[in-house]
């Protein structure tokens, strides 16, 4: 059958653009360095001593990550850091996915970091910036307050002079950073504003999530010390660039867990044999198994769109960042969810490993907005590129 | 990562937009031609100025350009909505066949016609009871001294009424099984005993034909590979059509899907403002810019040198089912009106009702869905083959079933 339909190869090729959109050797080079470092330092089986454990986080491995300096990865050489782009974060980020890493570097790298990179005085980045790039201080950020889509107008969490006092609840590595960038009510401006608030002291518990490999905490600041980050009444903007940044670069820890759990599903099936044959060789697993290749290749273009925007401080950033969110998203719910079914029973059990992908993928599809709150950022930026 | 032409490139397509500029023919300049007679006009002038196939040596009607001029070609020529699309099946799937497995003196003879627009050909492969299973073709071809004589029929032939040649596989030995019984020739569509009838779509149109067989003769020369080669030859050529038939293919696309959900209205607000009217835009944006990203990936390859990896595969299968739906949800917007395809009165000029009846085809040509997803999970991700009853079963012992009903 055969359609006289002649594309000219691919939509791009009706843009007239060409492109380098590739990485370059030297991150390439460092990808095949983190896969090296993460196979023999964060196998799963490391993973799943955190699950079985009460640690928050794989302390060791943290450490010896430091000593790569992929926590510096951004961070200026002024301020310790290594001064490298977003796309070397990007693939350190892929990497970090795909090994379901047990550890708080998105709350300390994407959010704290960020915050203080964007927001922070001189003096706050002197302090703090040295200390995120060793890894010697942990940062994160704390905006949720309960059940719920955040907005400004309903924080309770409130500022008076250089105290804090209400609750966070859920915040990611709230139990073992050293500070958190806290969301507060402003009186002014778009209704919010960030403050720095150290934690050592402040009341809090660590809570059980769906993910016990990514620890989560209640923070209940009561007069808590605290000195703005930015300007007061700038809060919520500063939330939502912050989440765009974020969004590009959890976009790939997604896209690496969902190629993994692609890769899972693809092993196991080649292995299993069910009336006679490969499970592998039965339509309803390959189609489920393409339909899963199909979705991360997708959702990887999309994280190099989102790649190049962030590394570029792009106008298109807003737009990219929610693209890539949007299908990485879906495309690592449907990888991991479809890796159990592949796996059948033994994929139900706390024994086999099929558990870390579905439980990062549901927490990294709610923890910086839902799907649908990316759905709708997405509509508002095409909506506000065509305005 | 950047968006930049290299030096030799940039130089490029100055060239080819100095070229263009002055040659692309108006619109005054294509009055009162048909379809076939303005492609013919704009791919004899681009031949006589060297630049029709310009991938192709140029002892075949080519220039010996690289992929990435190709792609930038390509590019700045689709700026100009000039006439082409006849020439899509003889240039882009039956040339780089004839390439790879015809003698030197047919290559010389029948590829600079395909580069000047001069012969128009098509593909005759499916058949009622060979579709997804093409290698299940019956169309017979017996030897009778140096020709051999066709007699059968072959179905969904795009464009069989207005072409000269043809590529054709035949099942030359029904005693061996299937994939070994073929044979790939070309022939002359215009040779006694060829009778060829429009198919009535489902859309109203009729691109495609049933193309019958009687007693007609083609010449032993005519023959690409050996005999009992066919597939492999095939495979070629099928190899070729994923590249030609790509992602998107014109109808429904986000864009006026977008619009539309701005002007009409759900609960009295724009349907823009409906989160779940949103929720469904959103993911159709994030699969069109996968797939135009996916897209720069390959360019970026062709650009280095590299040949695109796989994941181009996915470009038909993705935007096809896209197409449908985004049609489909259209005229959900549309409410009642959805229903309405007179030109005069329907929304966009009827293009969601069109789109909504034509994309079913979209799914099923060149590979239906299920065969691209066969094709990703064996060729991409290395899963084995389906168990395959007939295999090595002498092809006329294989079981059949119900002939595939055709028009009466």
């Amino acid at each position: 059958m055969y359609l006289c339909v002649y594309n000219r190869n691919t939509k791009a090729a009706l843009e007239g653009i060409a492109v380098n959109f590739e990485f370059s050797d030297e991150q390439n080079l460092l990808r095949e360095q983190a896969q090296g470092f993460l196979q023999e330092n964060c196998p799963l089986s490391a993973v799943r001593a955190i699950l079985d454990s009460d640690a928050a986080y794989d302390e060791a491995l943290w450490r010896k990550m430091a000593e790569l300096g992929w926590m510096a990865t951004v961070i200026p050489e002024q301020h310790g850091g290594l001064g490298l782009s977003y796309l070397e974060l990007c693939v350190i980020a892929e990497e970090l996915g795909r090994a379901v890493a047990p550890l708080p570097f998105s709350s300390s790298v994407y959010l704290a970091t960020e915050a203080l990179l964007a927001a922070g005085s001189e003096a706050q980045r002197e302090k703090w910036l040295p200390k995120l790039a060793t890894g010697a201080a942990i940062g994160t950020f704390a905006l949720a307050e309960g059940a719920g889509q955040p907005s400004a107008a309903k924080l309770t969490t409130v500022a008076a002079g250089d105290s804090l006092t209400g609750t966070k609840l859920p915040v990611a590595d709230g139990d073992v950073a050293d500070f958190a960038v806290v969301v507060a009510k402003a009186a002014s401006g778009d209704g919010a504003s960030l403050y720095l608030a150290e934690l050592d002291g402040v009341d809090r518990q660590a809570i059980a999530t769906l993910d016990p490999t990514r620890s989560h905490a209640r923070i209940a600041f009561e007069s808590t010390p605290a000195e703005p980050l930015g300007n007061p009444g700038e809060g919520w903007a500063h939330t939502q660039r912050l989440f765009a940044s974020a969004a590009v670069l959890f976009a790939w820890e997604q896209v690496g867990g969902a190629n993994a759990a692609l890769e899972m599903a693809k092993e196991y099936a080649l292995g299993r044999y069910a009336f006679g044959r490969p499970i592998a060789s039965y339509q309803a697993i390959k189609h489920k198994l393409a339909h899963a290749y199909v979705k991360n290749t997708l959702a990887r273009a999309n994280c190099y769109y989102g790649a190049w925007a962030l590394a570029a401080a792009a106008p298109e950033l807003p737009l990219a960042a929610a693209t890539a969110r949007v299908s990485a998203t879906q495309a690592y719910y449907y990888a991991s969810k479809e890796n159990i079914q592949t796996h059948g029973g033994m994929g139900f059990t706390w024994e086999f490993d099929c558990q870390f992908h579905y439980r990062r993928a549901k927490l990294l599809s709610v923890n910086i907005g839902s799907e649908a709150t990316w759905q709708d950022k997405l509509v508002a930026a095409v909506e506000a590129d065509a305005a | 990562m950047d968006f930049n032409d290299t030096p030799d490139e940039a130089a490029f397509r100055e060239e080819v937009r100095g070229w263009l500029d002055a040659n692309v023919p108006s619109r005054e300049e294509l009055a009162g031609l048909d379809e076939i007679q303005a492609a013919k006009l704009w791919q004899k002038r681009k031949y006589d100025a060297g630049w029709a196939c310009i991938r192709w040596p140029e002892e075949y009607g080519g220039r010996g350009a690289s992929p990435i001029e190709q792609v930038i070609w390509n590019q700045e020529e689709a700026k100009f909505n000039a006439p082409g699309g006849v020439f899509a099946i003889g240039q882009g799937m039956a040339a780089p066949t004839l390439m790879a497995w015809a003698k030197e003196e047919h290559k010389r003879k029948h590829l600079p016609p395909l580069a000047s627009g001069e012969h128009i050909w098509c593909q005759l492969f499916s058949e009622p009871a060979g579709g997804s299973d093409l290698a299940a073709l019956r169309t017979r071809a017996e030897k009778d001294g140096d020709e051999w004589v066709i007699n059968g029929q072959k179905i969904w032939t795009s464009g069989a009424h207005y072409s000269d040649y043809g590529i054709i596989v035949l099942r030359t030995d029904p005693n061996v099984p299937k994939h070994k019984g073929l044979s790939y020739f070309f022939l002359d569509m215009k040779s006694p005993g060829i009778e060829v009838r429009p198919i009535k779509q489902i859309s109203g149109g009729a691109n495609f034909n049933e193309v019958y067989f009687t007693d007609v003769r083609v010449p032993d020369d005519q023959r690409l590979g050996a005999v009992g080669q066919g597939w492999q030859v095939a495979l070629t050529t099928l190899m070729n059509e994923r590249m030609a038939i790509g992602g998107g293919g014109g109808g429904v696309g986000f864009r006026q899907v977008l619009d539309l959900a701005k002007k009409v209205e759900i609960d009295g607000e724009p349907a823009i403002r409906d989160k779940n009217v949103r929720s469904k835009l959103a993911t159709w944006y994030a699969q069109e810019a996968g797939l135009k990203y996916t897209g720069y990936r390959s360019m970026t390859a062709l650009s280095k040198g590299e040949t695109p990896g796989p994941e181009n595969s996915i470009g038909k299968l993705v935007a096809a089912s896209k197409t449908q739906d985004m049609a489909s949800f259209a005229m959900d917007l549309l409410e009642l009106s959805g229903a309405v395809s007179d030109p005069a009165y329907a929304e966009a000029h009827g293009l969601f009702q069109a789109t909504f009846m034509g994309s079913p085809g979209g799914r099923i040509a060149g590979g239906s869905d299920e065969i691209m997803l066969n094709i990703l999970s064996e060729r991409v991700l290395g899963l084995p083959q389906d168990v395959r009853v007939d295999k090595g079963v002498p092809f006329n012992e294989v079981p059949t079933g119900r002939k595939a009903r055709h028009t009466p």
